[in-house]
């Protein structure tokens, strides 16, 4: 960045620092969903501290990146910058935020209801979250593409729709072991498996839905 | 030149102030309706280049329009510029296409059967010609160019924050070619009529010599000046928010292809260059700007693989062919009787 601000004009250096702002934003929603796996991991291995030391991470993660959006819009509007496309990248950071506040409340409701996984869920569990997260790291691809790659959005969106609907598929197999099951006695147990197995399958929704908004800026802006 | 000479030059300065308005306006709508550039550097731009465009190679297009017929008295001039700038008025008005090249060809038609001089039909045929390539050629070079920059935005994978610096400064340089090439080609249009009966006498100054013919060309440019300060803003956001709504990027093309085909119909040193080349060289001749622009949307449109190719603009144009210089043509003649018989001034010679 340093080089850029010796060698470019002022404008350079203020759309270099955008550029690095929005980078660092993706990375946030990267590191979040990343966290997320790690934290879950660390919960059905019964490693609370570990646990709820990610939880902490995944939190400073997500004030961190709302600091950033807000600078970053302020940039956008203050500096007059991509006038014709700054009302489609807000929208596109915004509903990101989205996905980093579904990880964010994944493990702040694991960590107040402590739910009791039975052995038997536990792969399960790992497979949704694992499956979610692949969804949510196509998505910044995809994003990534969108500012610089503009054709290569398209096959990340794809497998983004793809890893959602694998998704789906591992929250009803978990929701169909769960209530079938004669290890869990109590139906709100299976209830509360349900509302689990929901909650991280949020996280693929949340990227599919960035997605279908992505998937219209991205016809928006080819030439 | 008396103040009579002056009210003559009249009609001339609306001419001109239309084009300030109006043209203008096409090259830089999508970029002030965009806010991608400031309205202030855009009138700058504009008006500066369309004077020097005009003042510097204005004379061929000119000379293209005078072969049709030298309208050789002041009053006449007069006239014939009044006759085409109502008409456009007009159909602006009616809310129709129009084309000022086509009003100020069919006025000086009127003004030929008027004053019984005969129409050469040469000059008329190659005018008529390019309304009917411009477009096309406009729809050529932007097909062409569309694949070119396409190719070229693919290979370099520019972040979409640098290509916003990168597309503002294209967008100036093309609209500075955008406004050469208008003044070049279409100040014929606004002071063409006047050049055989022009008030002007040769200046020196500072050991330069500005011909008369130079002076009318400047003060053509003056008044678009005018145009583009006073009007052209509120023509540029329509055209940035609804008609043809482009991106930036498209637009740099639709102004590029435009201003290629108002260049090719204008430049008497590329015409000399092409006949030494031995290639067919293009007749200097002013061609309307709105409708090479729309040969290029529709060029645009057809390298997108044709999905939402506007046949309507096609129509619109056949029409502007035909109503335009018909209108100009019997308003003119009209006019000129006036002119002679009630207010008794001499429009030919």
């Amino acid at each position: 960045m340093k080089k850029t601000e010796k060698t470019g004009g002022i404008f350079t250096s203020k759309a270099k620092m955008i550029q690095l702002e929005m980078d660092r934003y993706f990375s946030f929603i990267d590191q979040g969903a990343l966290l997320l796996e790690e934290a879950i991991k660390k919960y059905l291995e019964g490693k609370m501290e570990s646990f709820e030391a990610k939880a902490v991470e995944i939190d400073s993660i997500e004030r961190k990146a709302d600091d950033l959006r807000r600078q970053i819009k302020h940039r956008l509007y203050a500096e007059m910058l991509i006038p014709d496309s700054r009302g489609d990248v807000l929208g596109l950071l915004e509903t990101l935020d989205n996905v980093l506040d579904v990880a964010k409340h994944v493990t702040t409701h694991f960590s107040i209801e402590t739910p009791e996984i039975p052995g038997f869920l536990k792969d399960d569990f790992l497979e949704l979250t694992e499956t979610c997260v692949k969804a949510v790291l196509e998505l910044t691809l995809a994003v990534r593409a969108f500012f610089r790659e503009l054709y290569r959005v398209t096959e990340h969106l794809d497998k983004v729709h793809f890893w959602e609907h694998e998704a789906d598929v591992i929250e009803e197999r978990v929701k169909r072991k769960a209530f079938a099951s004669e290890e869990i006695t109590l139906f709100s147990k299976k209830v509360h498996m349900r509302y689990f197995a929901e909650r991280i399958s949020l996280l693929a929704d949340e990227s599919e839905a960035v997605a279908e908004r992505l998937a219209v800026y991205a016809i928006k802006r080819a030439i | 030149m008396g103040i009579l000479g002056l009210f003559f030059l009249s009609s001339g300065l609306y001419m001109g102030w239309s084009l300030g308005a109006n043209d203008a306006a096409n090259i830089f709508g999508t970029a002030v309706g965009t806010r991608m550039i400031k309205f202030r550097t855009a009138a700058f731009i504009s008006a500066l280049f369309i004077t020097l465009g005009a003042v510097i190679s204005g004379a061929g297009a000119a000379k293209g329009l005078g072969a049709l017929g030298a309208v050789d008295a002041l009053a006449g001039s007069f006239v014939v510029s009044a006759a085409a700038a109502t008409t456009v008025l007009w159909m602006t008005r009616a809310g129709l296409p129009v084309s000022t090249t086509q009003a100020i060809v069919g006025a000086i038609v009127g003004w030929n059967l008027f004053s019984g001089n005969p129409t050469d039909q040469a000059a008329l045929t190659r005018i008529v010609g390019t309304w009917i390539y411009g477009p096309i050629l406009g729809a050529g070079i932007a097909f062409i160019l569309f694949f070119i920059v396409k190719f070229i935005l693919e290979k370099l994978d520019i972040h979409l924050i640098r290509m916003d610096k990168y597309t503002r400064v294209a967008l100036v340089l093309a609209g500075i070619f955008g406004s050469y090439s208008l003044g070049a080609n279409n100040m014929a249009n606004v002071v063409g009529v006047f050049v055989p009966a022009s008030p002007f006498v040769d200046l020196q100054i500072l050991g330069i010599t500005v011909t008369g013919i130079q002076q009318l060309f400047l003060m053509g440019g003056l008044a678009t000046a005018v145009g583009v300060a006073t009007y052209s803003k509120k023509v540029m956001m329509t055209i940035g928010n609804n008609l043809y709504k482009l991106s930036p990027v498209t637009a740099i093309v639709v102004i590029v292809s435009t201003a290629m085909v108002l260049f090719l119909f204008a430049s008497e040193g590329l015409k000399l260059w092409m006949e030494s080349m031995g290639l067919p060289s293009f007749p200097l001749v002013p061609v309307s700007q709105s409708q090479a622009a729309v040969g290029s949307i529709i060029g645009i449109g057809l390298a997108k693989g044709g999905k939402n190719l506007n046949l309507k603009l096609l129509r619109n144009i056949v029409l502007g062919w035909i109503a335009t210089p018909t209108s100009a043509a019997v308003l003119s003649y009209i006019a000129l009787f006036f002119m002679q018989n009630v207010f008794l001034q001499q429009v030919h010679m």
